[in-house]
């Protein structure tokens, strides 16, 4: 009777606490995610009402689709070349703040302050930037490589996207960065300086050695939002010129919501995912094993 | 002595710069916000010539800015309050009850956090549209608190763990209960963790486009980032009320930086950090 009277008081401290947020996660996260694992195993299409069972028809239709391997390939050298300059800006912006700057803190907020703003918002800014500014100096300047849009250029236009990623990220991985310099132990610094390690031999046998957590986790923050981009695709170059810029996010949207291969695009959803779960496992490995040797 | 002043000179101005350039597209964007569409494209950098709010007001109209604002208000700040309240109850209910099975929904909502959105918006938007259930404003704020959940109960549980369980003692052999000790004792020791929480998620539900563009269909209904989209849709050759209209769009976040950049900042990156 106790026992029975006991259970029912945990059944209802569950429900108090543990319901609302679980019925939320489950509906939006769980039962989706699931569905979407069994759809790409169909040819579901609301549009023709069809969900058969397929097979893998759907993963081999994408290794044997050149747009989306092209674009593929494509917002992975996207993501290679935003994490690159994205984490060598934020260090040497971090590098400079921390090395005993007047109006630091003035200038922290200023590089800061593009991660406030939403990707559509910044890729219109940067549309009329490219598009009209650039252009106008070029032509005043009469300096022939301005006086085109970079955003007209199939080969180029990807450069923008790139451009617009590290100013967008750079001040928000140059916080992480402060916190990783600010971190470093005074001891190891001043016996560095009595072992007369100086300037550059100290940043890179020292300084660039204890960061290596901030490294982790700025280099994971950059690659897993390179391949999640789409409001600033869509604001800055909507895929134009021809396609070009179609990084895989937006491929995904248009195969699902306007070419109505729902199928495939969850498909392609899912590679996407795996490709992000493994670089978020690698990267949690890395910070277990780092911790370890610390 | 001579050659680090002149080092310590140049760090300034390589700095400032950078800032410069970080900071000319918003400048570019305020000064041209009060020219012609005429003068913009003929002389970006030139100064106005003349402070003239007409862009404003076309915009504000165009754009139907105030439907968007009241909109962005609602479902940002309901959303966050739903969040912040169910994810903590969640988290103070994992750490203090030892049931098996709560380590196991732990990991559950721990593994969510690497799920891409676009791994499951397919299928969201299928099941809910089959519903019948999109195109309305509650069932956004509802996937919200859905997708906000895993990342809040991360943070609140690394917290709650190490607040000591003799302060809830006190509570509990008075004879109150468990719902009492949490928000007489738990949850006003949670406010900093919760402020960092809430920063975040007001930043991504204000700025998020791709989740409330599959969602909410109607014009009326449309959030700041959803009536900006569809403003440069459709007066795409008009460049400067088109400016005003970003302006006015940016103008609550930048406010709010200005009065609170310390929180915002060492929020953003304590999240980032854990």
């Amino acid at each position: 009777m106790i026992s029975r009277k006991k259970s029912l008081k945990n059944a209802g401290l569950f429900i108090t606490f543990m319901g609302p947020s679980l019925i939320a996660f489950t509906c939006i996260l769980v039962i989706p995610f699931l569905y979407g694992v069994f759809l790409t195993f169909t040819n579901y299409n609301p549009v023709k009402g069809t969900k058969d069972f397929v097979g893998f028809a759907n993963f081999i239709a994408i290794f044997s689709d050149k747009e989306f391997m092209t674009q593929f390939l494509k917002t992975l050298l996207y993501v290679f070349y935003s994490t690159v300059f994205c984490n060598l800006l934020a260090f040497i912006l971090a590098y400079i703040l921390t090395s005993n700057i007047k109006t630091q803190n003035f200038l922290r907020s200023g590089f800061f302050t593009p991660n406030l703003i939403g990707g559509i918002i910044l890729g219109y800014i940067w549309k009329f930037i490219f598009a009209n500014v650039i252009t106008q100096l070029g032509h005043s300047w009469d300096f022939e490589p301005l006086k085109t849009s970079l955003l007209t250029h199939p080969d180029r236009a990807i450069l923008a996207m790139i451009i617009v990623t590290v100013w967008q990220y750079a001040g928000y991985l140059m916080m992480i960065y402060i916190a990783g310099f600010v971190g470093i132990k005074k001891e190891v610094l001043e016996a560095a300086d009595i072992d007369g390690a100086k300037g550059m031999k100290k940043l890179f046998y020292i300084t660039i050695p204890s960061m290596v957590p901030s490294f982790i986790i700025c280099f994971f923050i950059t690659i897993s939002r390179g391949f999640m981009a789409y409001d600033l695709n869509l604001a800055l170059t909507n895929g134009a010129p021809y396609g070009s810029t179609r990084l895989a996010s937006m491929h995904i949207y248009q195969k699902a919501f306007q070419a109505n291969q729902y199928a495939v695009g969850q498909a392609e959803a899912i590679v996407l995912f795996i490709v992000v779960a493994l670089v978020t496992v690698t990267q949690v490995m890395l910070t277990k094993k780092y911790e370890v040797e610390a | 002595m001579i050659g680090s002043k002149i080092r310590t000179v140049l760090k300034y101005v390589f700095i400032y710069f950078l800032l410069i350039l970080f900071i000319i597209p918003f400048f570019l964007m305020i000064n041209n916000s009060f020219k012609t569409t005429q003068q913009f494209t003929e002389s970006p950098f030139s100064l106005p010539d003349n402070i003239d709010f007409k862009n404003y007001v076309d915009a504000f109209n165009k754009m139907n800015f105030l439907d968007g604002f009241v909109n962005s208000i609602i479902i940002t700040f309901i959303s966050v309050a739903l969040i912040l309240l169910t994810a903590s109850m969640a988290a103070y209910f994992l750490v203090r009850i030892k049931w098996k099975v709560n380590k196991a929904i732990f990991a559950g909502f721990v593994a969510s956090m690497i799920v891409p959105f676009q791994a499951v918006m397919i299928p969201l938007v299928s099941i809910y549209g089959n519903m019948k259930l999109l195109n309305n404003k509650w069932m956004l704020i509802f996937m919200y608190i859905g997708f906000g959940q895993a990342f809040a109960i991360f943070i609140f549980h690394g917290f709650i763990k190490n607040i000591p369980i003799d302060m809830e003692e006190a509570v509990l052999i008075d004879g109150g209960n468990r719902l009492q000790s949490f928000f007489k004792v738990v949850l006003p020791l949670l406010t900093p963790v919760m402020v960092t929480v809430m920063i975040l998620d007001i930043l991504w539900i204000w700025n998020d486009y791709l989740l409330p563009s599959l969602v909410l269909l109607s014009p009326v209904q449309r959030t700041l980032p959803l009536s900006t989209y569809s403003f440069f849709q459709t007066y795409s050759v008009d460049y400067a009320p088109l400016m005003a209209g970003i302006v006015m769009t940016i103008l609550p976040v930048i406010i709010a930086y200005v009065f609170a950049q310390k929180r915002i900042i060492e929020g953003v990156v304590q999240g980032a950090i854990k």
